[in-house]
């Protein structure tokens, strides 16, 4: 009955093709094509890990901005929570002197109870997302520099450094830890009861409320979740640079968003996929470290990334009506 | 007579569907044309198709003599064919007079907005269709009759030589429907011609002057209706006859008290009470702004109750969310389907199983794909629900199956109460009748039912006993053999029973 809708199990390439994140796909084949070609240097194995390992710190925040954005919202706060995070679990090790996984674990509740913050005040005081984690953004900023008195804190175990610097079976670890983050995520979303009420609040929050669901529960944890994805994010970060910086995370929300949105999230909610959100933060980071590569003035970056934005918006909505 | 407008071929296709196959439609001058149809049949799709807003794959247009090719509403409009669609196309944070000139906005000479004039003409314009507006109030917060009058106002403040309106009565009253066509025939006597699109057969027998039936995408027939009958009619429609419109239901054995409410009141409720048996259908009627939808939200836990006891099976419970509502055994089948009930975006499946994720779980964690699609089965084939397959968007689907899925993912649930809101509205006569059927069926089952309807013949068919609200009041309860059309009406209009 059902034969002609359904998707074919004959061809997984034909089936990869007809899905919506195939466009951004062959996007980011051809943006690394013509980066390879004009600098043959950046499909090197050294640049290959360099450009994976800094794709995985935006992949992992953006997935947390993917659940939010899924249900109509937005969390503008994800890069101060980075800075947090990683401020916390460096303040940890060195003052209390906890060990590594302690105190990464101690950084990342951190992160979290800003993210239960957030969560009650967007589910539960029905405070818009835009405002609430906008107020986000500049308290815990406020916070770090405040606490910091604007120093970094250096002097952390030589251990800690594996966590961004260390590999397995010849990948960088932060590209294990997004992957798994990744797939817990794509899990989470497409078969427990949790993702599939997720889409429901964006596809349509009053029917999804009057079906008995308690939306209000379901918000309060999203915005838990990508609180705690960008500290975990932001944990990695800090032992990327070996020392947690008060700077860390600043503006990589926009990052996050960008990869989210390149990766054909609606911003008015209820739909996304964490395979195009990954390849959407691939893009990004292919842009920013080929653009180094090709030798382009960094003054230009910025401008020529905003450019790529747009393009790949463009692309989603019109491929869509197609 | 010359027609004004023909289309004739037209085709067009949907993915999965063919949604009109050679059709051929043609108005004239100063005609009122009937355009009918079980929902699916086309019509919409007929009249998207001359306003350009879907293309056709053959076939041809011809607008007063000349092959047209509208590429939108708005070249329609320039062209003298307005079209006032199902959904309204009101601005809700617009006042009545930015909505009405709304894309014509009048100017003066500086390029600011002549708002004196517009206001004038408005005033003049609301006077002239007898409704009173506020001018004031934001569209949001005007009736839906109201809004309706401004969408109408829009197309007459054009000089339209032929207006389209789907659906124009659904929300009106007796009254503003008078008005209405009243309206209609002002502008046959101008020239103008009218299309009129509706399910309420003793209307269309009122005012046009040639009905065009489509069934399955195709021309069924056209029917006189100064010769022809509404089984006539009824039969072109469905293609077969039906035997009687809403099939008597035998009267139910009183079972025991499940639902007892007490004094609800919040937001316009005022202090209704009311009980319900195992098996019983209660109707709830009353006028469009009588309460009956709040007092629905309020018992579910949609909304703030201010004050009230709901007793059910014995035990008195604290609905604070439809959550709680769901768990301890209601249903909830809203009056607006696509905007309270169905996630658009998502598969039948998907909106099938959303009440029930906790019985379709494995391993307490993850939704089982064959468990959904089981229940999701069993209930496609209970309820006749036609689908081209379980994994279609619901947004697919004709309105009566929509319906049936909002109203077999409540089924799924078990619930101990039903509570219906209008649940065949803008639904076609055949569904109607499936949708009764159905009702009737889990009343037999023990299922009690709180039946809320504009449609005084489809309570009279189904309810055991129909409660009447008045300003937020209950007004009166009315058993099965004293309960009529006047009965309901009298309660329901005058200030004291």
């Amino acid at each position: 009955m059902d034969a002609t809708l359904a998707p074919s199990r004959r061809n997984p390439l034909a089936n990869l093709l007809r899905r919506k994140e195939a466009a951004i796909l062959i996007a980011l084949l051809l943006l690394t094509l013509v980066i390879a070609v004009i600098a043959p240097r950046f499909v090197s194995g050294t640049n290959l890990y360099q450009v994976s390992r800094q794709i995985s710190f935006v992949a992992i925040v953006a997935l947390g901005e993917l659940f939010v954005i899924l249900t109509g919202g937005i969390d503008l706060s994800v890069g101060s929570v980075m800075g947090w995070a990683g401020m916390v679990s460096a303040w940890a090790m060195v003052a209390l002197g906890l060990s590594p996984p302690l105190a990464i674990l101690v950084g990342v509740a951190a992160g979290v109870a800003m993210g239960a913050i957030n969560g009650s005040l967007i589910a539960y005081v029905k405070l818009p997302p835009f405002i609430a984690t906008l107020g986000m953004l500049s308290f815990a900023y406020g916070l770090v520099l405040g606490l910091s008195k604007g120093w970094p804190i250096t002097g952390l175990p030589r251990s800690f450094h594996w966590v961004a610097q260390g590999s397995i079976l010849y990948l960088p670890v932060p590209v294990w830890i997004a992957g798994l983050l990744a797939v817990t995520a794509h899990v989470v979303l497409t078969y427990t009861a949790f993702g599939r009420r997720t889409y429901a609040i964006g596809g349509n929050e009053q029917a999804t409320f009057l079906s008995g669901i308690d939306i209000d529960r379901i918000k309060f944890v999203l915005y838990m979740i990508s609180a705690g994805l960008a500290a975990i994010s932001g944990v990695v970060l800090t032992s990327r640079f070996g020392s947690a910086q008060p700077d860390t995370g600043r503006g990589w929300e926009l990052d996050a968003i960008a990869a989210a949105v390149i990766g054909g999230t609606s911003l008015a909610g209820g739909s996304g996929t964490v395979l195009g959100v990954v390849i959407g933060a691939c893009i990004m980071g292919v842009l920013r470290s080929g653009l180094v590569m090709m030798g382009i003035d960094p003054y230009w970056h910025i401008s020529i990334i905003g450019v790529v934005i747009v393009l790949a918006a463009v692309l989603d909505v019109k491929t869509k009506k197609a | 007579m010359t027609p004004v407008l023909e289309m004739d071929g037209i085709t067009r296709s949907f993915p999965g569907v063919r949604a009109l196959d050679r059709v051929r439609f043609t108005v004239n001058a100063g005609e009122v044309v009937g355009l009918l149809g079980e929902n699916g049949a086309g019509k919409s799709t007929l009249m998207k198709i001359l306003a350009g807003v879907h293309r056709a794959d053959a076939g041809e247009i011809w607008w007063q003599g000349r092959p047209a090719a509208f590429r939108g509403v708005r070249e329609a409009q320039q062209a003298g064919v307005s079209l006032i669609f199902q959904e309204l196309n009101v601005c809700p944070n617009l006042k009545p007079v930015d909505n009405l000139f709304l894309g014509r906005e009048l100017r003066r000479r500086s390029g600011l907005l002549d708002y004196r004039s517009m206001r004038r003409k408005a005033l003049e314009l609301f006077e002239h269709l007898g409704v009173s507006v506020d001018l004031e109030a934001e569209a949001r917060r005007l009736s839906t009759a109201v809004q309706q009058m401004i969408e109408i106002g829009k197309a007459l403040l054009t000089d339209v030589k032929l207006l389209v309106m789907d659906e124009p009565t659904s929300s009106l009253t007796d009254k503003e429907t008078e008005r209405l066509f009243r309206v209609i025939r002002e502008l046959k006597a101008r020239g103008a011609s009218v299309v009129f699109i509706s399910h309420k057969l003793a209307e269309v027998f009122q005012i046009t002057d040639r009905v065009v039936v489509l069934r399955d995408g195709r021309n069924a027939g056209e029917l006189d209706p100064r010769t022809g009958t509404v089984d006539q009619l009824i039969s072109l429609m469905v293609g077969r006859d039906l035997g009687s419109f809403a099939a008597e239901r035998r009267a139910a054995a009183p079972g025991a008290e499940v639902l007892r409410v007490e004094g609800l009141s919040g937001g316009p409720v005022r202090d209704v009470s009311f009980t319900l048996r195992r098996g019983e259908i209660l109707g709830v009627a009353g006028l469009i702004g009588s309460g009956r939808t709040e007092m629905a939200r309020l018992l579910l836990g949609a909304d703030r109750r201010a004050s009230g006891r709901i007793v059910l099976d014995g035990r008195e419970l604290r609905i604070r969310s439809p959550r709680d509502a769901v768990a301890a055994g209601f249903g909830f089948v809203p009056e607006d389907r696509k905007v309270q009930a169905l996630v658009l975006g998502m598969t039948v499946r998907e909106n099938l199983t959303l009440a029930i994720h906790r019985a379709v779980r494995r391993a307490r964690l993850f939704l089982s794909r064959p468990a959904e699609e089981a229940v999701t089965d069993e209930f496609v084939r209970a309820l006749r629900i036609r689908l081209a397959s379980r994994e279609q968007a619901v947004s697919d689907l004709s309105g009566g199956n929509q319906q049936k899925v909002v109203i077999a993912r409540w089924l799924a649930t078990k619930p101990r109460v039903l509570v219906l809101d209008e649940p065949t509205r803008g639904i076609d006569v055949a569904a109607k009748a499936e949708v009764h059927r159905i009702v009737a069926e889990l009343a037999d089952r023990g299922v009690a039912i709180l039946l809320i309807s504009s449609e005084l013949p489809e309570i009279l068919a189904l309810a055991d006993r129909v409660l009447v609200m008045h300003e937020g009041r209950a007004k009166a309860i009315l058993g099965r053999a004293e309960a009529s059309q006047e009965t309901i009406m009298h309660a329901a209009l005058k200030a004291s029973a």
